[in-house]
């Protein structure tokens, strides 16, 4: 008898996106606070994680969200909290914290226009920066960005993936837009979802060094109550986790967080060429702007011009090696965004002078249309 | 093995390099002393037992005792702490934080734990000034006393952490100095047998700081400004109002019952799975 196939056809919202695809990577834990256009999150959380033997708080602010979080994931939850930009700014001091001592959490920044209390209602990408340096002190980190439902399902799983795999905090970063529409999603129970689960220490307790600088870059992680009693800090510590202030302990423990992200560069970079092989043209796009893109390039080639989308899934890491091959295979390239330009200074960057580069630059909390982009590439093509 | 060598033995880490941060006459060491004694008496694991800490002198005691240990940022040492009890609520969650920590930057999540009652136990120890940093003024420190920034003179009031955990909800308040170290033992004891949220305030004295600007003397003699300005709950309840003017209340401040907040939440899993009805 063939077995039938378990599957769900779903009419979802980005943020009910993001809540299954945290339930399916195991999140047991989640702490926020209510915030525009977040809060969707916390309200289905507050109802499927009780059900679940999960535990969801409403804490007194984010500062106290995002300390839960990394308390509960110390203690071996998977844990997670989701905000937007106000809330993004006050966790910034902890999300360094998760960073330093190596606790795997994933944070949402449903992003609205600002600065401060900006446009609660309405879409931006102005916290792409912010995702990338917000919290002080040099560090890696690793930000991704849907465009579309399946992507905000996806995505939820790999941030906790990569969290779990190189103990750091993962963001996703969904605009509000993709936070509030809603798109058809089918998700197979038994689909073949890989789902990463930290790795903990084999060794006997007197063994163990928590922060062992191993050739992954990633120690074995014991959780708070296992039987392994050890120290962490926000201070910058030595292998055992104890404050140092000793340069030849703290240079290869700073340059060990950096390493462990940067050597797995092709495992956490995503993204997606659309025709770009013989692309004149090249946008380059991410969250719902990438979507006007699609069909901005789609609308071109119909009038014969040959464009091509590079979509980014990964905004931090840069994805450096991709935008690199557009702009040298291709004449022009186009950075729309909804914001002043953050991520097209990064494609200005890399260019070698290739292909140039133009922006669409976006802020009065509308989206981006394709039309606008085409319009901007008759304007320069 | 004489008493004291066991439990140095049992609970301060062999391989965490002494000296401490503190200096000689602190009166954190004493809240160490005592805190150990009340674990020991317990009988917990040191496997279960997690003891999270803010920024500052006494935020820094965690990395010295031998339990899962976990030093925060500035005043979040609670919303750490919240964490770890929900997330595997059979450890016992200690946090240790110091008067800056507690009630300045960390003071909106103070009276929340408190109002939550999640159960943990909040050791603060008060000595009415940021010591770390210099000698600033906490909001403990007195009015009309002098800091490194209220050099004229303090023109703020002081918040009575005490009090301010009675009125926030916690179960269980005890307040003692380290002039009176058998007192700290029996009020952490009580705090680390009670479930939900439990504060132990602890008078203590930074004669680095506080005492040189505020010419207290030496840290012998500010044990004995603490001996002289204290009085037991019990004793106060029989003196006058302005017989206690001066005076602060050692002992236990209030014990009361009142489900904890892990136990509550239970009940909505219960409700969320429909296995009862609410």
């Amino acid at each position: 008898m063939k077995k039938k196939v378990q599957k769900r056809e779903l009419l979802l919202q980005g943020n009910e996106a993001v809540v299954e695809g945290a339930l399916k990577a195991g999140c047991n834990f989640f702490a926020g606070y209510p915030i525009t256009p977040a809060t969707e999150i916390s309200e289905i959380l507050s109802v499927r994680l009780p059900q679940l033997d999960g535990t969801f708080i409403q804490m007194e602010d984010e500062i106290a969200s995002i300390g839960a979080v990394i308390g509960a994931s110390l203690a071996g939850a998977k844990a997670m909290t989701a905000t937007s930009g106000p809330g993004f700014s006050l966790m910034q001091e902890n999300i360094g914290f998760a960073v330093i001592a190596e606790v795997p959490c994933v944070i949402v920044n449903a992003m609205r226009g600002g600065p401060s209390t900006g446009l609660p209602t309405m879409p931006s990408q102005s916290d792409v920066m912010q995702a990338r340096w917000g919290t002080h002190g040099d560090h890696p980190i690793i930000a991704l960005c849907p465009s579309t439902i399946r992507e905000c399902y996806d995505l939820t799983i790999k941030a906790f993936n990569y969290s779990e795999k190189f103990r750091v905090p993962v963001l996703l970063l969904v605009d509000e837009v993709v936070a509030h529409m809603r798109e058809k999603i089918t998700i197979y129970e038994d689909e073949d979802v890989e789902i990463f689960n930290r790795v903990k220490p084999t060794v006997p307790p007197e063994w163990y060094i928590p922060f062992e600088d191993t050739p992954k870059g990633v120690p074995a992680m014991a959780n708070f109550g296992d039987g392994y009693r050890y120290h962490v800090t926000g201070l910058t510590h030595d292998i055992r986790g104890f404050p140092t202030s000793r340069p030849d302990e703290i240079d290869p423990f700073i340059r060990r967080l950096f390493r462990k992200v940067s050597q797995n560069f092709a495992d956490i970079q995503i993204g997606e060429f659309y025709q770009t092989d013989d692309a004149d043209i090249t946008i380059i796009a991410y969250g719902c702007v990438a979507r006007s893109a699609r069909r901005a390039a789609a609308d071109g080639r119909e009038r014969g011009l040959k464009v091509g989308v590079l979509k980014m899934n990964t905004i931090w890491p840069f994805m450096r090696a991709s935008v690199e091959k557009v702009l040298r295979t291709s004449k022009v390239v186009i950075v729309p965004e909804m914001n002043m330009g953050q991520i097209s200074r990064e494609v200005k960057r890399v260019n070698k002078g290739d292909a140039k580069v133009f922006t669409i630059n976006k802020v009065d909390g509308k989206i981006i249309t394709p039309q606008e982009i085409l319009s901007r590439i008759k304007e320069v093509y | 093995m004489a008493e004291i060598t066991r439990l140095i033995h049992e609970y301060l880490r062999h391989d965490k390099k002494f000296p401490h941060v503190w200096c000689p006459g602190c009166g954190i060491g004493i809240m160490l002393g005592a805190l150990i004694r009340a674990i020991d008496k317990t009988g917990y694991s040191k496997d279960d037992i997690v003891l999270v800490s803010g920024i500052g002198c006494t935020g820094r005691l965690p990395v010295y005792v031998d339990f899962n240990t976990l030093h925060t940022t500035h005043g979040r040492a609670l919303t750490f702490a919240t964490g770890i009890k929900l997330a595997k609520p059979r450890l016992k969650v200690i946090v240790i934080m110091g008067d800056g920590d507690a009630v300045a930057i960390g003071g909106n999540h103070f009276i929340h734990a408190a109002r939550r009652n999640i159960d943990l136990t909040a050791i603060i120890v008060n000595n009415n000034v940021y010591g770390m940093t210099g000698g600033q003024y906490s909001p403990t420190t007195p009015y009309g006393m002098k800091s490194t920034t209220t050099i004229y003179s303090n023109v703020e009031h002081a918040f009575n952490i005490s009090e301010l955990a009675v009125t926030a909800g916690a179960v269980f308040v005890g307040r003692g100095t380290v002039y009176h170290a058998k007192l700290l033992d029996s009020l952490m004891e009580k705090a680390f047998a009670k479930v939900g949220f439990s504060v132990v305030e602890i008078i203590s004295h930074c004669h680095t700081q506080f005492g040189r600007l505020n010419r207290m003397g030496t840290a012998v003699e500010m044990m004995q400004w603490q001996r002289d300005h204290s009085v037991t709950v019990e004793k106060a309840a029989q003196m006058k109002a302005e017989e206690l003017k001066d005076k602060f209340k050692i002992g236990v401040l209030v014990d009361r019952e009142l489900p904890a907040y892990q136990d509550e939440y239970e009940k909505v899993r219960k409700w969320a799975k429909g296995t009862e009805k609410r």
